[in-house]
């Protein structure tokens, strides 16, 4: 019994000191970016140094290699990334550490300095975060389409609509379920453009389901309740629920997805690596990644599942 | 801080989702607890108490099942309600009876062999002394429920506290659907894959408080029902857990 009470009190005190740590560095954030911005000059300090070293050897080992990509789940979980990774990291000496989040989030991890170089799909918030001077600059690079998929007998008629509006007023005027991500991604952001557009406010209607979910699990919703959904097409193809929906429409006009790059301004942030980020926005804009890009998903689905915007070429 | 205060201000304000939220939490808790314990603690009672024939297999069985991982749990569960699943006629999934059912078959294996332990542990003592008094098998029983009531208050707090901190298998089967189907958990889920991350903390912090209220009120009942000092039911019931190994 007294040893289970000696034990207890140490577990106590290490816990407290947690907490006590916890709070002090989520209260210190500027403090923190300051110490930052000073190990960070000492870092640029020797790796000058081992730049010039590096460039007499080999010209593919960075200072820094490691290069952090934060970007949204349909680039990541459709194989993009993982598809250009290699080519990428053979050609320029950097390491991706990729994670995926919605858009929200991954913007949110350029905010605290928790990546190098965005790889997302969401104008409104990508100019949000550039005007704020956490982004050096916006750029759009490619882009596909959202699609919306629904029951295979598409109780609502979506597959007779032209835009994405339409679509949206044919679903809301048939009472079928809809089911929303909900969670503040790109694809979230989207939709609620396109029901602005369409006139209608689903938020609280009986047949709108909020999911507050990533595209994969949304879409298994969807396919469970035999509701339709709005997806990018990449993570629908890679997902079984292609099995019980179907796409009722697809490549509208107003269903336009563009992924633009941002690299984190070292302004901001002085300790991430905006070299490798440059190297990063080069190389997907170049030539042969274009090519790699326009490639992708042909051989699986019989059609790219990403294509080059024309300004980026 | 600013969202820690909004967060408690928003769970005062009546009729707000996170109210609504909290509400629910408590409501799937308080269910998965109760019926994880009336179907854990007689089974665990009868394992604890009687030799049988593979009562080590069953124990080892129990132990492994303690640490059923909560995704593994949400995953049979959705197998059994999905569309394409035996179940799935009762179109259960994504609803709150789901979330209940994912994590009764979560808990009920913790509160089983907790309480298989916490019995075996004492049974040869009540034993012995029921049989000196002269007790029937039912006195005898209730003796040793009696005997044991700090550990499997206990029992009950360690089930609660699995259920109300759950985020796998609900979100999973629950669907985090908004005012039907979000929980505490899943709504912290959800606030951080938006990259809120303060208002997230925020939200853990309120769960927590509400933790410690319930469990303080469960405690401050006991004492003044059975006049226990609950220092010593706790310690009491680490002591079970820890040291009487009942195998």
């Amino acid at each position: 019994m007294k040893k289970s009470t000696t034990i207890k009190l140490l577990l106590a005190t290490v816990f407290a000191a947690m907490f006590a740590l916890f709070m002090v560095a989520c209260s210190s954030g500027s403090g923190s970016a300051s110490s930052a911005s000073a190990s960070a000059s000492s870092e640029a300090a020797s790796s000058a140094a081992a730049s010039s070293e590096a460039a007499s050897s080999a010209a593919a080992t960075p200072a820094n290699p490691v290069l952090r990509v934060s970007t949204t789940t349909s680039v990541n979980d459709s194989g993009l990334l993982p598809y250009l990774q290699p080519t990428f990291e053979a050609d320029t000496g950097y390491q991706m550490e990729v994670t995926s989040a919605g858009t929200g989030a991954a913007i949110k991890k350029g905010e605290t300095g928790d990546a190098d170089v965005l790889l997302v799909h969401a104008k409104a918030s990508e100019e949000e975060f550039v005007n704020s001077g956490f982004g050096v600059e916006r750029i759009p690079f490619m882009y596909n389409y959202f699609v919306i998929v629904g029951p295979e007998d598409d109780p609502a008629g979506v597959a007779n609509c032209t835009t994405a509006a339409d679509a949206f007023k044919a679903i809301a005027d048939s009472g079928q379920t809809f089911v929303s991500r909900g969670d503040d991604s790109g694809t979230n952001k989207k939709e609620l453009q396109i029901w602005e557009a369409a006139g209608i406010t689903p938020e609280g209607l009986d047949w709108y389901v909020n999911a507050g979910a990533g595209m994969g699990a949304t879409l298994t919703q969807a396919a469970e309740r035999q509701g339709y959904t709005l997806t990018d097409k990449g993570t629908f193809l890679s997902n079984d629920a292609k099995n019980s929906l179907k796409i009722v429409l697809g490549e509208a006009d107003d269903m336009k997805n563009t992924y633009s790059m941002i690299a984190i301004s070292p302004e901001k942030w002085p300790d991430t690596n905006i070299d490798g980020a440059n190297a990063f926005i080069e190389w997907m804009t170049s030539e042969k990644a274009s090519k790699l890009i326009a490639d992708y998903g042909v051989a699986e689905y019989g059609e790219p599942l990403f294509y080059l915007l024309e300004s980026a070429k | 801080m600013d969202e820690l205060v909004q967060a408690f201000s928003l769970l005062f304000t009546p009729g707000s989702e996170l109210s609504q939220i909290v509400l629910l939490t408590l409501q799937m808790s308080a269910f998965s607890t109760v019926i994880s314990t009336v179907i854990g603690v007689p089974l665990g009672v009868c394992v604890g108490l009687y030799r049988f024939r593979g009562k080590r297999l069953i124990m080892r069985i129990l132990n492994t099942l303690m640490g059923l991982p909560p995704v593994l749990a949400g995953l049979i569960v959705f197998f059994i309600l999905s569309r394409s699943g035996p179940l799935g006629t009762l179109k259960l999934l994504y609803t709150l009876p789901a979330m209940v059912t994912a994590q009764v078959v979560l808990i009920t294996p913790i509160v089983c062999g907790l309480s298989a332990t916490a019995i075996s542990g004492i049974a040869p003592l009540v034993h012995e002394t029921a049989h000196g008094m002269g007790l029937t098998r039912k006195r005898e029983l209730l003796c040793l429920l009696y005997e044991c009531r700090s550990q499997l208050l206990s029992i009950l707090f360690v089930a609660f506290g699995r259920s109300i901190g759950e985020v796998g298998a609900v979100m999973l089967v629950g669907g985090n659907v908004q005012y039907k189907t979000r929980v505490m958990t899943t709504a912290i889920m959800l606030e951080t894959n938006m990259g809120h991350f303060e208002y997230a903390v925020a939200l853990g912090i309120v769960l927590l408080v509400i933790s410690f209220v319930i469990n303080s009120i469960a405690l401050t009942l006991q004492e003044r029902t059975s006049g226990v000092e609950t220092g010593v039911a706790w310690n009491a019931s680490r002591g079970g857990k820890l040291g009487g190994d009942g195998r």
